[in-house]
This record gives C-alpha cells, sequence and structure tokens, in this order.
C-alpha cells in the first residue's frame, strides 16, 4: 500500500468494500421580506426583468445600504428554530467579478454569523449539527444568448437584477447525513421549518430554496472524512436524491479503481442523470472578505430576541409529537407527511371530532395528496364514521371525500347526491344468492375452498351494484352462506 | 524598515485578484507601501490588547434598521440607457464564463 493509499480512506479498496456516504449540506433560503436586504424595492418573484431595482442594489455610486429589520427578526426566528446560538454579528464584502452582482462584490456575513451552533431533528430522532445560519443578498440573474445555449459557446449573457439584493439566509449543516435519504429528510424538514416559521416559502421551482450539497465517501468504520466534491444545481428533493446517489456512486467507483478523488464543484444534469466537473480546487476563488465598512454591526439585544421566541409558532418536530399523541398507531412516516402537508390541524381536530384516528390519516396520507381544499375536520370526522357504521364503503368513502374537498359539505349530501345509500341488507343477500345460483361451477369450487373464488363473486357483486356493496359485507355474506 | 512582510509576487497576486493591471514601477512602489502598512499593523499587534473588546466598526453605534416598508424604484428605461448594452428590458454583457463563483 502506498503512502497516498494510507492517507486516503477507501482507495484502491477491494471490490466487496462497504461504503458509508457522507453529506453535508448548505441551504439558502430567500427570506419572505416584502423589501431587499439593504434597499427598499420589492422583494417578489417574477416580474418584468430590471423593475425592482434601485440605486443601491444596482451598487451606483453613493448609495448605501441599510439593513431591513424584517430580514434580521427572520433570521433570527430560523436561528431560534435550529437551536443556534443568537450572537453579535458583523457583514462582509465578498468580493468577485461577475456580473450577477453589479458592485462586484456580495455583502454577506463571513467570521461573524448571526446563527451558530445548532442543530436539526429528522422525523427519525437523529440530530444533526447545524454550523451557522448567517445573513446574506441574493445576486441578479444571468441567461446567456447564442452559441446554441451552451454556456461556454455563448454569444453574450442577459441580466436582471430584480433579484440582486433579496435577503437570503444560508444555513450550513456539518457533514453527518449518511445517505441520500437522509439528505433529502434533512432537506424536507428544514423547508417544513422554514415555512412553519414564516421565514421563506420554500419553494424549490422557484429557486427561493436552493441546495448545494457535500458529498464523499469513505469506507464503514472509517473516523476520517474522504476528499468531498460540491454538487450545484439540485433543484428538488428528488433530484438531491438522484444527485447524491450518482455522485457517491461515482467516488466509489473511482476509490475502488485506485484513483484519487479530486476535490472540485461539479454541475448536477437532470436530464442525463450525472454530474459533472465545472472547476477543481485550485482554481477556487480568494474573495478577499472584509469587514462592510457601509454598515454598522448587528447586536440584537436580548429582549427582542425573547420576544422573537415568544411568538415562535409550534415547529413540525412538536407538531409530529401532537399528532403522534394523537394516533399513537400510525407510522411516523405518515405522521410526518401530514405535517409536511400542513393536515396535522386538521387530522388533530377529526380525530378529537370522534374519527377513528387510523382510518382518518389514512384518507390524509392516500387521498389528500393534493390538498384538502374545502373539507373541514367535521366533515372528515363524519365521513370516517360513515365509514365504520358500515354505511359507506372505502371506495365510496374516496369518492365522497372528492366532492367535499372540491365544494365543502357534509358527507351526507356528497353521499346522497352521489347515490351511495347503504345496501339494504336483504337486497345484497338475494342478490347473492341469485350469483350463486347462476355460477354454480365455481361456487362448488369456493365451497371446496379455492380462496380465489371469493373475489370472483366479490366482483361480480361489485359489478352488478356498480361499487355500491361493501366487500366485506359480501365476504361475510359468502362465507355464511358456505355454512 | 525591518523585515520584508509582502514579497512581490503577493503584491501582484492582489493585484490580479482585484483586476489591476500594474507596471513593474507601480509593483515596486506598492508592494514598498504595503510593507510599510504592514509593519504599522505589526506595532499594533505586538501591543497587549487582550483584555479589549474587538472594535468592529469605527462608528460606535450598532443595530442601524430600517423597516420592511417598499419604496420607490428606478426607471427601467432611464437605468438602461445609461448602460453600454441593452436587450430586452435586460443589461447585455460579454459572454460569461462557467457559473457564478
Amino acid at each position: 500500500m502506498s503512502d497516498e493509499a494510507q492517507t486516503i480512506p477507501g482507495l484502491g479498496a477491494p471490490a466487496d468494500t462497504e461504503w458509508e456516504t457522507v453529506v453535508g449540506l448548505e441551504v439558502h433560503a430567500e427570506l419572505a421580506t416584502a423589501t431587499k436586504l439593504f434597499s427598499a424595492s420589492p422583494n417578489r418573484f417574477g416580474g418584468e426583468p430590471n423593475t425592482h431595482i434601485d440605486p443601491v442594489s444596482l451598487g451606483l455610486p453613493g448609495s448605501l445600504p441599510v439593513l431591513n429589520e424584517k430580514a434580521v427578526e427572520l433570521a433570527i426566528r430560523v436561528g431560534l428554530a435550529l437551536n443556534c446560538r443568537i450572537q453579535p454579528s458583523v457583514f462582509a464584502r465578498k468580493n468577485y467579478f461577475y456580473p450577477d452582482m453589479p458592485k462586484d462584490f456580495q455583502i454577506s456575513q463571513y467570521d461573524q454569523p448571526i446563527n451558530v451552533d445548532g442543530w436539526l431533528e429528522l422525523p427519525s430522532g437523529k440530530r444533526v449539527g447545524i454550523e451557522r445560519a448567517h445573513l446574506e443578498e441574493d445576486t441578479g440573474k444571468t441567461v446567456h444568448i447564442g452559441g446554441g445555449g451552451r454556456i461556454h459557446e455563448a454569444g453574450y449573457s442577459l441580466v436582471d437584477y430584480n433579484r440582486a439584493g433579496v435577503p437570503l439566509i444560508e444555513i450550513v449543516g456539518h457533514p453527518e447525513l449518511r445517505s441520500a435519504e437522509e439528505a433529502r429528510q434533512y432537506v424536507s424538514e428544514l423547508r417544513s421549518i422554514l415555512v412553519a416559521v414564516g421565514a421563506s416559502d420554500g419553494k424549490m421551482e422557484e429557486g427561493s430554496l436552493r441546495v448545494d450539497c457535500n458529498v464523499s465517501v469513505r469506507p464503514v468504520g472509517s473516523d476520517r472524512l474522504g476528499t468531498r466534491c460540491e454538487i450545484k444545481n439540485v433543484n428538488s428533493l428528488r433530484s438531491l436524491g438522484r444527485a447524491v446517489e450518482y455522485e457517491a456512486r461515482r467516488q466509489i467507483d473511482q476509490l475502488t479503481s485506485g484513483q484519487a478523488i479530486e476535490q472540485q464543484t461539479r454541475h448536477w444534469n437532470e436530464d442525463d442523470g450525472r454530474t459533472h466537473a465545472l472547476r477543481s480546487k485550485e482554481e477556487d476563488y480568494d474573495y478577499r472578505y472584509f469587514p462592510e465598512p457601509d454598515l454598522l454591526p448587528l447586536n440584537p439585544s436580548t429582549e427582542w430576541v425573547e420576544q422573537i421566541r415568544q411568538a415562535l409558532p409550534a415547529l413540525p418536530r412538536d407538531r409530529r409529537l401532537r399528532l403522534t399523541a394523537a394516533a399513537p398507531s400510525v407510522d411516523i412516516d405518515h405522521i410526518a407527511l401530514a405535517v409536511e402537508r400542513s393536515m396535522d390541524e386538521l387530522a388533530l381536530a377529526a380525530i378529537s371530532g370522534g374519527g377513528a384516528a387510523e382510518r382518518v390519516m389514512t384518507h390524509i396520507v392516500q387521498n389528500l395528496a393534493d390538498g384538502s381544499g374545502q373539507l373541514t375536520s367535521e366533515a372528515l370526522a363524519e365521513l370516517v364514521g360513515m365509514e365504520q357504521a358500515g354505511e359507506l364503503t372505502a371506495t365510496q368513502a374516496k369518492k365522497v371525500l372528492a366532492v367535499l374537498v372540491e365544494g365543502g359539505g357534509s358527507p351526507q349530501d356528497a353521499a346522497q347526491t352521489l347515490g351511495f345509500e347503504a345496501m339494504d341488507t336483504g337486497e345484497l343477500e338475494s342478490l347473492v344468492d341469485s350469483l350463486i345460483a347462476e355460477h354454480a361451477e365455481e361456487w362448488s369450487r369456493f365451497c371446496d375452498g379455492d380462496g380465489k373464488l371469493t373475489g370472483f363473486f366479490v366482483g361480480q357483486v361489485m359489478k352488478a351494484t356498480q361499487g355500491r356493496a361493501d366487500g366485506k359485507a359480501v365476504t361475510q355474506l359468502l362465507n355464511s352462506r358456505r355454512g | 524598515m525591518g523585515q520584508q512582510r509582502i514579497t512581490r509576487a503577493e503584491c501582484a497576486h492582489v493585484a490580479a485578484l482585484a483586476r489591476l493591471e500594474l507596471t513593474e514601477e507601480e509593483l515596486d512602489r506598492f508592494t514598498g507601501q504595503l510593507d510599510e502598512l504592514l509593519d504599522h499593523v505589526a506595532e499594533v499587534e505586538a501591543l497587549d490588547l487582550e483584555a479589549l473588546p474587538p472594535t468592529m466598526h469605527a462608528l460606535p453605534i450598532a443595530n442601524l434598521l430600517r423597516p420592511d416598508t417598499p419604496g420607490e424604484v428606478l426607471d427601467r428605461d432611464e437605468v438602461l440607457a445609461q448602460a453600454p448594452f441593452a436587450e430586452d428590458g435586460q443589461f447585455r454583457v460579454p459572454p460569461v464564463l462557467g457559473e457564478a463563483p
């Protein structure tokens, strides 16, 4: 083994090595303020290019930045929700030359960020350390024109500064995530927290939540970190999972074939499902950070921080605990999903209104993926009650639910409109008897114990009643007829 | 003058980072000036300042905040009229290579 192999975890490892993926994430979230971080032009997604601009966001000579109080409050909310220490902070200039920032620097926080040393708890109960969550301004958007749309062949670029100066919080997590799935859960949880405290709308598709992932691999049991690559352009939870999977696989293949990993920034390409090298560590930028002389230090008073803490809403973790207490037999993934969909209040109200917890949760998880619309908790509780009383089958309940989501109202009325009246027992019995007579051969096989025939008869009943019958009741009836 | 604190090569590197084009003569002159500045910093560094809190800003005030109230925006046409090139309501710039740093 060479010296190099001894210092690089996993280099030249045998093919049967068990690997561990190590992921650390940097998440940028646009804060939900009305105006920009340092000036009064609107912070709004979209809009005609260059219509949300002012002297500060264009970096015009003589303009001076003034910090937005609301952005600071939202940053503190995030810090508190992530169990950070809120500390005195200083803004710094991050210098670089790129047309997305007209003043040739970005104002950020560097060595003294507002929030430090926190943690976030995943639904599984695992805690992931948060190194820092600091304030900075967003950049403008550049579009590359010509050259077939490929960046490196571009004829020229167009710049829109509407986004320049929009407040961002950058949340830097420790590399404590161990799989693509955990990375996905982390971002999902972080997004729920940001939305819950009103700090951000969390929309990845509009770029208001952006994720850079640092990925490395090492043999299981190794206590050293491998060389990492940073992956950019991950625009959804799904691509996050895919990008981490791909990148870990790429690094493992490279290490097992005896090649060291080069520290790189890589670009995720959604179309080909791969990451591509953008630049190596050697080309990394020297940003020449220095304290921003045009801004004063920020030192939020203890009173202000406490006031913000008192006003924080229930966080996803507490909401999961509360829902779990009300629906103890329900899987934690389903509990988490209900909270993620912000339907935990609906579920809690329906359960306390008498709806059976498991049934309520089944509807929320399976049938309300597109939102609860006009559905009230009372109606949901009543619907579940009707199912339990055998007045509606599961299939019918689902259809009733769709009507309630669409237009509100009571499940009784909706069921009636849909013609879902519970079948009279006598009606069902005579139907089953006539079907038995009609299918004598199948019936005798059923009586001989061929279980598959249960489905056949239930199917026949459903066909004859257009789905009105309760499958469970039919099965019971068949069994009692067999004697 | 004491030991040299910054080399000519370091000065050239810093100039390149700031996109400054310096002549050989300027490079010599600025290396000397930066060296003097660093001499002065070294004098301050030599003092025992353990007990003093770090100064974060020249002004002894903090927390200057403004309310989150929208104000006036600039007129796009007027702004773009002053740009070297514009197109479709946007600033037109030379092609940029790669992603933003």
